[in-house]
């Protein structure tokens, strides 16, 4: 590990630019800063300051949330542990880039009938699961459907609009929808739609761990450990590490001494309340990267008081966003404004403006409903994430400015989302992050939806999300998602008060882009199969 | 001799019976837990639907009573079944778990029983001494925090600060059995703290409460050194009631190590135990909870043989 106070301010920059502790954007700005031209600041850029990724070594990795009663089968995956253990050894149609952006994995090119009612996926043919048999359409037709019909898997909603799959040829695969979905390449990146090798009768064979990921696994325990060494005949990029190791770690203590004694490269998780002590060490670097997963209050919007569009805004209002992620997030979260995209999604509308904390402009709307001084009661529980309570009690707190009365209710652990939440008219709620925005929206904001939290009616919302849905101009869909999240802003009934952020660490003898994706913690949870040894 | 093996033998049966009832507590209690097996597999994404299809899967749909003459029947035949979510023989899943809670167990053990009674010993020759303070202080500190606190007081300063032990105890196929020792110490060694007060104390207190017998007088008159009076006139009248509370650590050292695995992340029993309970995995708690319960059974047997064996009186009775 070099050190950072080098008399040469370039040299300093180059060096950290090679260990990845810089993005491009930064290691640009400050080198113009340092007198370099434009020109110049790129060239060094690519040539001398970016390090190749090189091969080798052993990657040691700890996990958190992981079961001695996990499976290897793809419709029950839950933990962290499968989901992080599937990215290795199974690979997927298609997968999440480290910029956020739709990449390929096992399919190289797809395409759709104009009412995106049709998908045809085209798969690579260097692909060959670790027992050497090559992958071919008919092992994607039967993983897919081993998440329709009569199954137990927990991906079945996801796929209920597919009528048909079938393999057109050894590597075409047709996908038939009752209706238009231009997201359908997005969904092909869940964690349960894993690819596993197709037995006779059209099941899948998931019960011998074999895959076709980046690496194949030589031992394993669930709950423990998993050894796992590089598959060669991958047929992606990258994969640098020669063996990885997962250590389950479900004690927050237990990871993060294993980090700091140096038994782990990296941790998954990292405790927040600590989150200041560990970035003070010189050897541990701690990404904290935006996610789409949100924490939402929603309100009954056919309840009164919350019925009055000028009460849900006079709520949103009275929330000071920034003092909450500063004391209840310890800076880990990105700030929300009421519509449930976060900046790292696609269709991200860049143009809306912040709800800020006003308290006064909250009182006179609050006036003009005639609801000044109002009492209401918000239910939240300590499983929702941590801190949620104080969450609440924090905003209670600031929402006093506005003459609101929030009385905290605190409900027990257990049943929370089966009692409390769809039941109680103001809740506090956690939601891990979608692919897009129309999953999202058609699974809590549609007018007829099951999960419809906050019980929101909008009809130009409702025929707006249809329509989106299967329209494959990628412009035209980003207005009108723009359009859909400025109705949620202005009228919708949810407080978003933040996005949480992943919040990992590794040591600085691993390297890695500067670039993270944003679907899980750990780059998209294939660290392996993008990071390397310094 | 012939009453010490009907006594072992009525015990037996008598534990096998225990073990029976045990058996129809735990099954109660798993069925008593709010939600079933499909669901918490499920958790959120759980329709009605995909829970009836894995509830049927599992045999669900059938009645309790049924189930537990089921999994009863291929008990006593020494078949303990099926995990429910994994699909797994239990005894594979189990075992090797087992194997590692015993080897820690036995770790501890082979530390602390020899260290517990040297030290009992010495306190109680050197009794009210500076050194028998401390010695009680130290033992009676330890014992008092609890394990997981104690864990990472040891992983802070023989870990982190100094590096000389690895903080996690993660084990791989191929160690050496030195290697094994060293990974393993730091829990091993929490576990000694535990366990050796209970021990040493109960060492020195027997001892103590026999130097006022008059036989110890007499032979102190005889002018046997203080440390010959303790070891061979003292110790083996002491002996009974230091093998139970032997006995009665061993037990916990196998059933008591629950947080410690958790903290060193060490792959034993425990937490197998702990997360086949979220899950409502009926024949693995079954079956830890009968080897812990067995556990128990075999070395309370065991104490009262061995406090009969020690003692004349007990090993012919008029």
């Amino acid at each position: 590990m070099t050190n950072f106070k080098k008399p040469n301010l370039m040299d300093g920059l180059a060096a950290e630019a090679r260990e990845g502790r810089i993005s491009r954007r930064s290691f640009m700005q400050r080198s113009m800063a340092a007198g370099l031209t434009a020109s110049t600041a790129t060239g060094l850029w690519t040539g001398a300051a970016r390090a190749e990724p090189k091969r080798g070594g052993t990657f040691r990795w700890g996990i958190h949330d992981g079961n001695t009663s996990d499976t290897h089968d793809p419709g029950t995956y839950v933990t962290r542990q499968m989901i992080f253990l599937a990215h290795q050894y199974r690979s997927y149609l298609t997968m999440i880039n480290p910029d956020n952006s739709l990449g390929p994995d096992l399919a190289t090119e797809w395409s759709a009938t104009p009412d995106a009612a049709e998908w045809t996926f085209k798969i690579t043919d260097k692909a060959s699961f670790h027992s050497g048999r090559k992958v071919t359409a008919n092992d994607v037709v039967a993983s897919l459907n081993h998440h329709r019909g009569e199954t137990s898997s927990a991906a079945k909603a996801l796929l209920t609009s597919v009528t048909d799959i079938t393999a057109k040829d050894d590597t075409t695969i047709v996908i038939t929808l009752d209706g238009g979905n231009a997201d359908l390449p997005w969904l092909m990146t869940d964690y349960h739609l894993a690819i596993c090798p197709a037995n006779d009768d059209g099941t899948i064979d998931w019960e011998s761990a074999d895959g076709c990921g980046p690496y194949k696994i030589d031992e394993g325990e669930f709950g423990v450990s998993w050894s796992l060494s590089r598959h060669d005949g991958w047929h992606g990029e990258g994969a640098w590490f020669d063996k990885v190791q997962m250590l389950i770690l479900n004690d927050p203590n237990a990871r993060q001494t294993a980090l700091v004694t140096g038994d782990v490269d990296c941790v998954s998780l990292v405790e927040l309340k600590t989150l200041a002590l560990l970035q003070r060490r010189p050897d541990i670097e701690v990404d904290n990267v935006p996610s789409g997963a949100a924490i939402t209050m929603p309100m009954f919007c056919d309840t009164a008081p919350f019925d009055n569009v000028d009460v849900r805004t006079a709520l949103k209002l009275s929330m000071n966003r920034q003092e909450i992620i500063d004391k209840i997030a310890f800076g880990a979260a990105t700030m929300g404004n009421d519509f449930h995209i976060a900046p790292v999604q696609p269709f991200y509308p860049t143009d809306i403006p912040q709800h800020e904390y006003d308290p006064d402009k909250a009182k006179s709307l609050l006036k003009k409903a005639g609801a000044e001084g109002m009492s209401i009661s918000l239910h939240t529980a300590d499983s929702v994430f941590s801190g949620a309570v104080d969450m609440c009690v924090l905003y209670s707190e600031q929402a006093k400015a506005s003459g609101i009365n929030i009385d905290v209710v605190r409900e027990p652990n257990d049943g929370y989302y089966s009692d409390v939440w769809l039941k109680k008219p103001f809740t506090a709620v956690s939601w891990g992050a979608r692919p897009t925005p129309d999953v999202m929206f058609t699974l809590a904001y549609k007018s007829d939806a099951a999960w419809n939290e906050s019980h929101w009616q909008n009809e130009r919302f409702n025929e707006l999300l249809l329509q989106a849905k299967a329209e494959l101009d990628q412009n035209l869909r980003a207005e009108m998602y723009r359009e859909m999240s400025l109705l949620m802003h202005d009228d919708g009934g949810t407080i978003i008060p933040f996005f949480n952020n992943f919040v990992f660490a590794h040591s600085t003898k691993v390297q890695h882009n500067p670039d993270l994706a944003a679907s899980w913690a750990c780059d998209g949870a294939r660290a392996p199969s993008r990071w390397w040894f310094a | 001799m012939g009453d010490v093996a009907s006594l072992i033998l009525k015990r037996l049966a008598l534990g096998v019976v225990t073990l029976f009832v045990i058996s129809i507590l735990i099954f109660g209690a798993v069925e008593m837990l709010p939600g079933d097996i499909a669901q918490a597999v499920l958790g959120q994404s759980a329709t009605p639907e995909n829970l009836a299809a894995l509830r049927e899967q599992m045999g669900l749909d059938q009645p309790a009573i049924v189930r537990y003459f089921h999994w009863l029947t291929g008990a006593i035949s020494g078949d303990f079944g099926n995990s429910l979510v994994t699909g797994e023989r239990v005894s594979s899943t189990i075992g090797p778990r087992l194997l590692n809670t015993l080897f820690l167990a036995s770790y501890a053990a082979a530390i602390a029983v020899p260290l517990a009674i040297i030290l009992g010993i010495l306190v109680a020759l050197a009794r009210n001494s500076v050194f028998d303070r401390v010695a009680n202080i130290l033992a009676l500190t330890a014992i008092s925090s609890p394990e997981f606190f104690l864990g990472y007081v040891l992983i802070l300063y023989l870990s982190v600060k100094t590096g000389l032990f690895p903080a996690i105890s993660s084990l791989q196929g191929d160690m050496s059995f030195g290697d094994l020792l060293y990974r393993t110490f730091l829990p091993a060694l929490t576990m000694v703290l535990v366990v050796m007060a209970h021990m040493m104390r109960m060492t020195r207190a027997a001892i103590i409460n026999l130097l006022a017998s008059p036989y110890i007088e007499m032979a102190r008159l005889k002018g046997v050194p203080s440390w010959k009076v303790i070891v061979f006139h003292a110790l083996p009248n002491a002996l009974a009631p230091i093998i139970n509370v032997v006995a009665l650590n061993l037990a916990y050292l196998i059933t008591g190590v629950v947080l410690v695995e958790v903290v060193f992340v060490y792959p034993g029993v425990g937490q197998l135990l702990v997360d086949a309970v979220s899950k409502r995995d009926f024949p693995i708690v079954q079956a830890c909870c009968l080897i812990f319960a067995a556990t128990f059974i075999l070395l309370n047997l065991a104490a009262d043989v061995g406090s009969i064996l020690t003692n004349p009186r007990l090993r012919h009775p008029k």
